[in-house]
């Protein structure tokens, strides 16, 4: 039988042949909570009486109130700390970084399945592994006995050649894709990235492609691994890893095939309140809308290769005076990364704010709380009203680099008028 | 007990987020799920909590519950008292922690379902009866396997009977 990668992936973790459609019990390799959804996560644990089994797979991140801004929210962090200590699970305080930025960092291996209870978990099918998101309680049963019941999904290939011409990003690709399929034309699917193009974009691009691809409604998004793979796992880790190189078989069973030019990708936009409402950036420039914050950080545009980008842009220019310009490295390694290249200076001289590697901005609850009115624009996955902490603001998304180029001029730039 | 529900339908639009649901800014109330109900959908309808009564129905278009997997969103509108939640589509995690918390989702057509219609449910066979209008809709079957997780009160309570 022909398989698409996730099926074959999963096959394995079921210990039989699987194809899409079959609720199978897969195995699993990693469990994440955050402090968002950890709490819960650990009342379930304990109200299902069966502990945590493999607790050093078992990871808990303090990244989404990252320093806590309510003493609710630290008690929260403290239960989660204590229950981590308590089970020998892993553990991430506040400001070592984001969850899926961390599971990148440090975790992740190709062909491997991870779960986990926040909706961007499927960042890390970047390493072609299974990477998808589920709920508090789902998370706590696969905590519990390391398994979790899955339906196999049908999959869409999403054919990718060329490469991504700056100051076109690997953001831009993701909302055009975004964009093509609509917020929910790949729900319950797997996206498969294959083709030449998959082979030209940076690990780093892979996470921000893969991470967004729930915006689709999908379950997963997978990109075969390569060397990229394992340099990348090399220099983080400094760890070299052997992996059987998996790629779907030929004439694998895909319910579709979408195919994009890299070298066609231009500056895109996803303007409120809807991820799926995604122009070509000149079209929202014609707009001319005035912006009161630039954020660049999150899971999602929070990376060395985003921080470069948008100084580039910035390269001997400075931050329109009345808009606020926010980075939030995506971890602590980006953040010292960040550093040693003298790119947080740069940010700083030009007028910005750096804030602790997390969440915080992205979903409304500290370090950039929007006020009634205001526009945004965000390196972040989501634009619903009210995501950013105030139901009357308006978020558009953006790549780092037209990100950037908006704190410049204080309103929605195309990033290749600044070059 | 969820063989037949009764109550009145209070319709929203597509793509009604988590956030829409939960709103992030109450992110700190998740610890207080009587608190953070009061606060059920109300970036989608500010005046949803008091108009509602127990028993009715959360009735909606494509998409329902997109977004954040946060379980707090189907939690708060058990919480609040809506009996199910029907719509034309599902995403995907909202759908499964609906079902793992015990709040009967169905998947059917709600185009015909005005707001303030007053509805019979029976999730079980899967028959929407509208009696303001006398339609009726028939929704997707759940899996059976869901289903018995929903009939268990979620998965929680399915583990501790099933002894998994």
């Amino acid at each position: 039988m022909k398989k698409t990668l996730t099926e074959k992936i999963l096959s394995a973790h079921a210990e039989k042949d699987v194809k899409s459609g079959e609720v199978v019990f897969v195995d699993i390799d990693w469990a994440l909570v955050q402090d968002g959804t950890g709490p819960l996560t650990v009342d379930v644990i304990e109200e299902m009486g069966k502990g945590v089994d493999r607790p050093d797979h078992r990871c808990v991140f303090l990244d989404h109130a990252s320093p806590s801004s309510r003493y609710e929210l630290s008690d929260s962090h403290n239960k989660l700390r204590r229950y981590a200590r308590e089970k020998e699970m892993k553990i991430f305080d506040v400001g070592e970084g984001i969850c899926h930025q961390l599971m990148a960092e440090k975790f992740v291996e190709p062909g491997e399945v991870v779960v986990g209870a926040d909706s961007h978990t499927c960042t890390a099918g970047a390493f072609g592994s299974f990477a998808s998101g589920f709920g508090s309680t789902d998370i706590a049963f696969a905590m519990s006995t390391g398994r979790l019941w899955l339906r196999i999904p049908e999959a869409i290939n999403v054919k990718l050649r060329g490469n991504l011409k700056f100051p076109a990003m690997a953001k831009d690709l993701i909302l055009f894709l975004i964009g093509r399929l609509g917020s929910y034309g790949a729900t319950y699917k797997a996206l498969e990235f294959t083709g030449e193009g998959v082979e030209n974009l940076s690990m780093e691009s892979r996470l921000t492609v893969c991470n967004m691809v729930i915006e689709a409604g999908a379950k997963n998004g997978i990109m075969p691994a390569d060397d990229k793979t394992s340099d990348y796992i090399k220099r983080e880790r400094g760890k070299d890893i052997k992996f059987k190189p998996l790629r779907a078989d030929n004439d694998a069973g895909y319910e579709r095939v979408l195919e994009i030019n890299l070298d066609e990708i231009s500056p895109q936009v996803a303007e409120p309140h809807c991820v799926d409402n995604v122009l070509n950036a000149n079209e929202t420039v014609k707009k001319d809308i005035k912006v009161d914050q630039v954020v660049i950080g999150t899971c999602t545009g929070g990376r060395m290769e985003d921080l470069r980008a948008a100084a580039r842009i910035l390269e001997g220019k400075k931050v329109k005076k009345g808009v606020r310009f926010i980075v939030s490295p995506a971890s602590a390694n980006v953040y010292l990364a960040a550093m040693r290249e003298g790119l947080l200076e740069k940010f700083v001289k030009s007028g910005g704010v750096i804030v602790t590697p997390g969440c915080g901005p992205c979903v409304g609850i500290q370090g950039g709380v929007l006020g009634t009115g205001e526009v945004c624009v965000s390196t972040a996955n989501r634009n619903f009203k009210g995501r950013m902490g105030c139901s009357d603001s308006f978020i558009y998304l953006a790549s780092p680099a037209t990100a950037a180029a908006s704190a410049v001029t204080g309103k929605i730039t195309e990033p290749g008028d600044l070059l | 007990m969820i063989d037949e529900l009764r109550g009145r339908a209070h319709k929203f639009g597509d793509n009604i987020s988590t956030d829409l649901i939960c709103p992030g800014k109450y992110f700190h109330l998740r610890s207080n799920i009587k608190k953070l109900a009061q606060h059920t959908l109300e970036d989608a309808d500010p005046d949803f909590i008091s108009k509602m009564n127990p028993g009715d129905f959360v009735v909606a278009g494509e998409n329902f519950g997109c977004g954040s997997s946060r379980e707090h969103a189907p939690v708060i509108i058990k919480e609040s008292g809506v009996s199910a939640v029907l719509a034309k589509s599902f995403a995907r995690i909202f759908f499964r922690n609906a079902v793992n918390i015990g709040l009967p989702v169905m998947e059917c057509d709600t185009e015909s379902i005005s707001g303030g219609d007053e509805l019979e449910v029976r999730p079980r066979e899967g028959t929407v009866s509208n009696l303001s209008s006398g339609a009726r809709i028939t929704a997707r079957a759940l899996p059976e396997t869901m289903y018995n997780i929903l009939e268990a009160g979620g998965l929680r309570d399915y583990v501790r009977k099933n002894k998994l």
